[in-house]
């Protein structure tokens, strides 16, 4: 049996696949924030994982045929933003002062925990780039001399904590503005709150798309500049 | 064929934005520079709109998917999470929704203001 699945080319897919069906099976019936459908597949895949004792590493070569679509799909969010340039064009000072004084809430906060937290240099830097895109993320991690598997999995929280909570928390603060609700997914939780921006509306879609690409780039220039405060 | 037509242009800029990835030593991932190329060519009309938007958008609506094989990943990284677990969670989960917070707070306090300034001009 496992070694059928190891050598199969569509288990991993299928049952990535079924997972997320499943999650919005299960969110359309019951229709509560806790009910998301990324955070269902993920423990449903990982349920499978564990249950059929598959190796991660064995599962993700397997799924390279999901995965591989991430690149291109990115690319795509230009669309979306294309879309909605006049509007960006009409706020873009909104825009860019929302996404920098997110990075800097960012860095700060991160770096007030820290010290509450007594964390070292190491772990520190680790956590600075973990609202951003993974791989801007892991670059980040790798120059500043951090761990970059907690990177990932702080970056990866992060987004799935913006795609699930991120209407309900606009809702209770009055983030009412379908552009700073945009610039406020995006910002706080890249690409996979993006996700969720797309769904509420094209203009949320268009400043989240937008956000991941500024707050990147803010990033990796903030990121070293606060560094050095923990030595 | 339309699709096969999108998705190769998408692919080429894709493909693009990887050999950027591989000359410039920034930690700027492909999908970057793709997102950037791929504006810059819809707003200067080399890449018609038409030219990938059925494309294009389809694979925007599956994004979430496309996640979970990364995400899963979380199950291999326990054991390094593990010994500070706690402050771990309590910055993640404090920071990314002071972030929120912050950043849409911001961006509707400046717009509300520069539509006051237009009234008053």
């Amino acid at each position: 049996m496992i070694d059928f699945i190891y050598g199969s080319t569509f288990f991993s897919v299928f049952i990535t696949l079924l997972a997320y069906c499943i999650g919005l099976l299960i969110q359309k019936k019951f229709k509560h924030v806790l009910f998301n459908p990324l955070l269902i597949a993920i423990v449903l895949t990982a349920a499978a994982l564990l249950i059929l004792d598959i190796d991660y590493e064995k599962y993700k070569a397997n799924s390279s045929f999901i995965s591989f679509f991430l690149t291109p799909a990115t690319v795509c969010l230009a669309i979306p933003l294309y879309e909605q340039f006049e509007l960006l064009k009409k706020n873009w000072k909104a825009v860019i002062c929302g996404i920098a004084s997110g990075i800097l809430t960012c860095l700060v906060s991160v770096f007030a925990m820290a010290l509450l937290f007594r964390l070292d240099h190491a772990t520190y830097v680790t956590l600075l780039p973990k609202s951003i895109t993974t791989a801007i993320g892991i670059g980040v991690t790798e120059e500043l001399g951090g761990y970059v598997p907690i990177t990932v999995a702080a970056i990866i929280l992060s987004g799935i904590l913006g795609n699930m909570f991120a209407p309900s928390f606009c809702k209770i603060f009055k983030i009412t503005e379908p552009i700073a609700k945009g610039v406020a997914i995006g910002t706080s939780s890249h690409a996979i709150g993006t996700t969720k921006a797309l769904e509420l509306g094209e203009i949320e879609g268009a400043m989240s798309s937008l956000s991941i690409v500024v707050a990147g780039l803010l990033t990796v220039i903030g990121a070293p500049l606060f560094a050095g405060l923990i030595a | 064929m339309k699709y096969v037509k999108q998705f190769t242009i998408i692919a080429f800029i894709s493909l693009i934005g990887e050999a950027l990835n591989h000359l410039i030593p920034l930690p700027i991932p492909a999908s970057i520079y793709g997102v950037v190329i791929m504006f810059i060519c819809l707003e200067t009309k080399i890449i018609p709109l038409s030219a990938v938007r059925d494309t294009g958008k389809f694979l925007v609506s599956l994004m979430q998917i496309m996640f979970i094989p990364a995400t899963v990943g979380l199950i291999d990284t326990w054991d390094v999470f593990a010994p500070n677990w706690i402050s771990y969670t309590v910055i993640i989960v404090v920071s990314t929704f002071l972030i929120m917070l912050v950043s849409g707070k911001m961006t509707q306090l400046v717009i509300s203001l520069s539509k006051k300034g237009e009234n008053h001009d």
